[in-house]
């Protein structure tokens, strides 16, 4: 079977990317990866490359991999960790404009079906107001 | 003239020092228009630099510089470590391995301007760090006799620009017009940072 898109769920809050993460498990399933992370580096609300950067080593596809985010710095930061990825896997790893439960799902059931990375993120985005 | 290892050294933990220094400052900023996290996320990105120090200023400035935007870029923890970060990483970049020389200052922070930009989708005028960065890349690029007291003046001057203005980026634009009648924190961070550095270069320019 190949392998489907996977997704990153990047929050301020680690309960929030914890939980976003359990809803996609629930409502899509298994056959897509997800990996979340929250929290700065000290553990208080905020985001932290490095661990973005885990995240997406964990989930990783090789059909690539979208990131949910929250607010404003786990975008920047999310952003700042696709351009410190190794050169072949920066452009396999996509940043969602979109709310991030309802992004996640959405991206999330369109990726169960073998979508590909760009379909994932046109499906998260259609959320978003244009 | 060159950059001596001794004064990159001083340079760069007064620079840290002093963000450290008024991190309540800044976290009151923020708290009026932002988040909250400004002062205390540059402070634990300046001590994780303080904590490096010694290796960070051991390197060629190039690398030197780089090394400081990748401490601010994994310890900051919110927007302002990428968008800081990316200003050192850039300006690491385009000096390479040659020697720091003022001469250069217009081009390699004009690299880093650049790259703030880019990170940030951002431009002057969206009270924001380069409220402040731009008039002083402004000033550096015009040169010239007593440039040190011009260029504290344009940093001076931006961020209290950044006052009357509606922020339209970052978490300050969900306020809106209540954003307004406040200075924006990366834009007081920013002042801080130039001025601190242009105290060891009064006496040479």
């Amino acid at each position: 079977m190949t392998e489907n898109v996977s997704l990153v769920i990047v929050s301020h809050s680690p309960d929030v990317a914890r939980g976003t993460a359990e809803m996609v498990r629930q409502m899509v399933g298994d056959e897509v990866k997800v990996a979340h992370c929250g929290g700065n580096p000290d553990g208080g609300l905020g985001t932290d490359v490095q661990r973005i950067l885990r995240a997406i080593d964990e989930a990783w596809s090789p059909r690539g991999v979208a990131i949910l985010v929250d607010l404003g710095g786990a975008e920047t930061n999310s952003e700042m960790a696709i351009e410190l990825l190794p050169e072949d896997r920066r452009s396999r790893v996509v940043l969602c404009n979109s709310p991030i439960v309802e992004g996640a799902i959405m991206a999330a059931t369109e990726a169960s079906g073998g979508a590909s990375l760009a379909e994932v993120r046109a499906t998260a985005e259609e959320l978003s107001p244009r | 003239m060159p950059l001596e290892p001794a004064l990159l050294k001083n340079m760069i933990a007064a620079a840290a020092e002093r963000i450290i220094g008024s991190a309540d400052e800044l976290t009151a900023l923020d708290q009026a228009i932002g988040d909250g996290d400004h002062g205390i996320n540059m402070k634990r990105g300046c001590a994780e630099i303080l904590a490096n120090l010694d290796a960070i200023a051991a390197k060629p400035t190039g690398e030197a510089l780089k090394a400081v935007g990748m401490a601010l870029v994994m310890k900051v923890g919110g927007a302002s470590g990428p968008l800081y970060g990316s200003l050192f990483i850039a300006m690491g970049k385009e000096l390479g391995d040659r020697p720091a020389a003022m001469a250069l200052l217009p081009e390699v922070f004009g690299a880093g301007v650049s790259a703030v930009a880019a990170r940030g989708k951002s431009a002057a005028g969206e009270k924001t760090m380069l409220d402040v960065l731009t008039p002083v890349l402004d000033a550096t690029r015009a040169g010239g006799p007593g440039l040190a007291a011009r260029i504290r003046e344009a940093a001076a001057h931006g961020s209290a620009a950044t006052i009357p203005m509606r922020a339209t980026k970052g978490r300050a634009a969900f306020l809106g017009e209540r954003s307004v009648g406040h200075m924006d924190p990366g834009a007081r961070s920013s002042q801080i940072i130039v001025e601190t550095l242009l105290s060891f270069l009064d006496e040479r320019t």
